[in-house]
């Protein structure tokens, strides 16, 4: 690992200066400093020398940013709360189940306990060819050097979302429950906080892959809100993978279901994980669903329509087929949830 | 290491660039450019000693243990994050030594496998159980995995034997003791509440 500063804020006026404080010019995710919380990304990527940080912010003494907080409105889980700890709070199991499998079925025990969920949302793709600096090309580390993946060994690649630079998967699968509950990050600019549409806060790879999010360099995520739903109990976290555990996504699918009488879908919100560049919301799908009867037919046809515009490379052609069955199980499986 | 050894290297840190800082004046612009490294003073409580140490600051809480306070019993599998030969507690919690600067422990109460053991040297039902269930072989594998399995009968996540497999996920023994790793930990489960 190289050399790297180390700085420890005791509050949030100290951080507050450190925001101020940051380079304009270059996006948050390639500033010389980088924010330290659970450090199982940073130090991961430090050691492989992908990530070349000078100074790392420890900002996990900020009181302010950790807690998770259920009242009638919604949740609110601060940027620190771990993801063992929202995994297993009781009124996020109970009200917010998407949330609580998204999580448990994340990593292995150890990491839940050290991660948090502002650095889970910004964790980085796990492209071996981005993670091995001996490939040279690779836009997302080194912009402008090419994609090895694209003429590669591509199994574990995006077939959404994709774009002739990049075809890197997003990891995560705590993205894509937020979004299938139209949640909002609350984001930090100074001493100021304010929310957008959690959907807007990945950028897919298009001409820039190196640049992963909309945050602005003087930015940080402070937390999300969930606002509250009747139907937030009727979601659910379907992950499909090469081991029963400690893996990541092939495909995933994160849905909640506003169900009529009948099983007729008054809204359908459908997050996909493991098969695009960044976390998808299979909108045209969800348009589908509505006001239909939920039947195995109608399931199939939305996920036919999610995986509409999926563009395969040589090795990972099947996950269309895994991608669309695994969201045909996870819209009967959710519709089926007695709430 | 003598504490005017540790002052002096600390001071020199300083001195030399302000590479090393906790508190609520944040570095200058200047100075969070730098590229050295430090050595930055930390204080870790380890099974219940503390320890004042001066570490560069990208040493891993493994390395720490390991090489600077000679606590060898936690071992290095992967050294990123993927095996958990490392795992140790954190204020009661497992967690994994190789992603873990030592300097983010400063002042948190660390537990690894040389602490478990009682006064006299009575070993943990957990070490016992790992022992009376042969859920070893080459061992490297046994004090993360030991850990682990703590912190699963604790949580009370050893209900039954998929629900520890889940929890010891991350806990890889290339030996594939797992039979019997699982068995040791339904077995210690009973040992632990009755002590």
């Amino acid at each position: 690992m190289r050399p790297v500063a180390y700085y420890r804020p005791a509050d949030s006026e100290a951080l507050e200066a450190v925001l101020a404080d940051s380079p304009r010019d270059v996006p948050p995710i390639a500033a010389k400093a980088q924010f330290l919380a659970g450090g199982t990304t940073i130090l991961d990527l430090m050691k492989l020398d992908v990530a070349r940080p000078e100074i790392l912010i420890d900002i996990n003494r900020v009181e302010d940013l950790a807690g998770i907080e259920s009242g009638s409105d919604g949740l609110r889980l601060g940027a620190l709360a771990r993801m063992g700890d929202v995994a297993r709070d009781p009124a996020v199991v109970r009200q917010y189940p998407v949330i609580a499998q998204s999580l448990s079925l994340a990593a292995s025990i150890q990491i839940r306990n050290m991660a948090s969920l502002g650095g889970n949302v910004l964790q980085r793709t796990r492209c071996t060819y981005f993670r091995d600096t001996s490939w040279k090309a690779c836009n997302k580390r080194s912009p402008g050097s090419g994609c090895a993946a694209m003429d590669g060994f591509n199994r574990a690649h995006a077939v959404l979302g994709v774009s002739p630079r990049c075809i890197a998967t997003y990891p995560g699968d705590f993205a894509q429950a937020l979004i299938a509950l139209d949640a909002q990050v609350e984001i930090r600019r100074g001493g100021e906080r304010h929310r957008i549409a959690f959907a807007d806060l990945h950028r897919p790879p298009g001409d820039h892959p190196d640049v992963e999010t909309s945050l602005a360099p003087d930015e940080m995520i402070a937390g999300f809100f969930v606002p509250a739903i009747a139907w937030s109990r009727r979601s659910r976290f379907v992950k499909v993978r090469d081991r029963e555990s400690f893996e990541f996504a092939l495909a995933s699918a994160a849905i909640a279901l506003d169900l009529a009488q009948d099983e007729v879908v008054n809204e359908a919100r459908i997050a996909l994980g493991g098969v695009a560049t960044v976390p998808w919301r299979a909108a045209e799908a969800e348009s589908f669903m509505a006001r239909r009867r939920l039947t195995p037919e109608v399931a199939e046809q939305a996920a036919e329509l999610a995986f509409r515009h999926a563009e395969p490379r040589k090795h990972n052609a099947f996950k269309i087929a895994l991608g669309r069955r695994t969201l045909e199980r996870a819209l009967l499986e959710t519709a089926s949830i007695e709430v | 290491m003598s504490p005017d050894l540790s002052r002096r290297s600390f001071l020199g840190a300083t001195a030399s660039g302000a590479v090393f800082s906790v508190g609520s004046i944040a570095p200058t612009a200047a100075q969070r450019s730098s590229t050295a490294s430090g050595l930055a003073p930390v204080s870790l409580n380890i099974n219940g000693r503390t320890h004042s140490l001066a570490l560069d600051t990208r040493t891993s809480l493994l390395d720490a243990l390991r090489e600077h306070i000679g606590l060898t019993g936690t071992k290095k599998g992967c050294d990123h994050g993927q095996c958990g030969a490392c795992t140790v507690h954190i204020d009661g919690r497992p967690v994994l030594s190789c992603l873990t600067l030592a300097v983010m422990a400063d002042g948190r109460r660390v537990t690894t496998i040389e602490g478990l053991a009682g006064p006299s040297g009575e070993l943990h039902p957990m070490q016992q159980a790992f022992i009376d269930f042969d859920a070893f072989q080459c061992g490297y594998c046994t004090s993360g995995q030991i850990m682990s399995a703590i912190g699963c009968v604790e949580e009370g996540r050893a209900e039954s034997q998929d629900r520890i497999r889940e929890y010891m996920s991350g806990n890889l023994c290339r030996c594939a003791a797992y039979p019997n790793i699982v068995a040791a930990v339904e077995h210690a489960k009973v040992q632990m509440r009755r002590g």
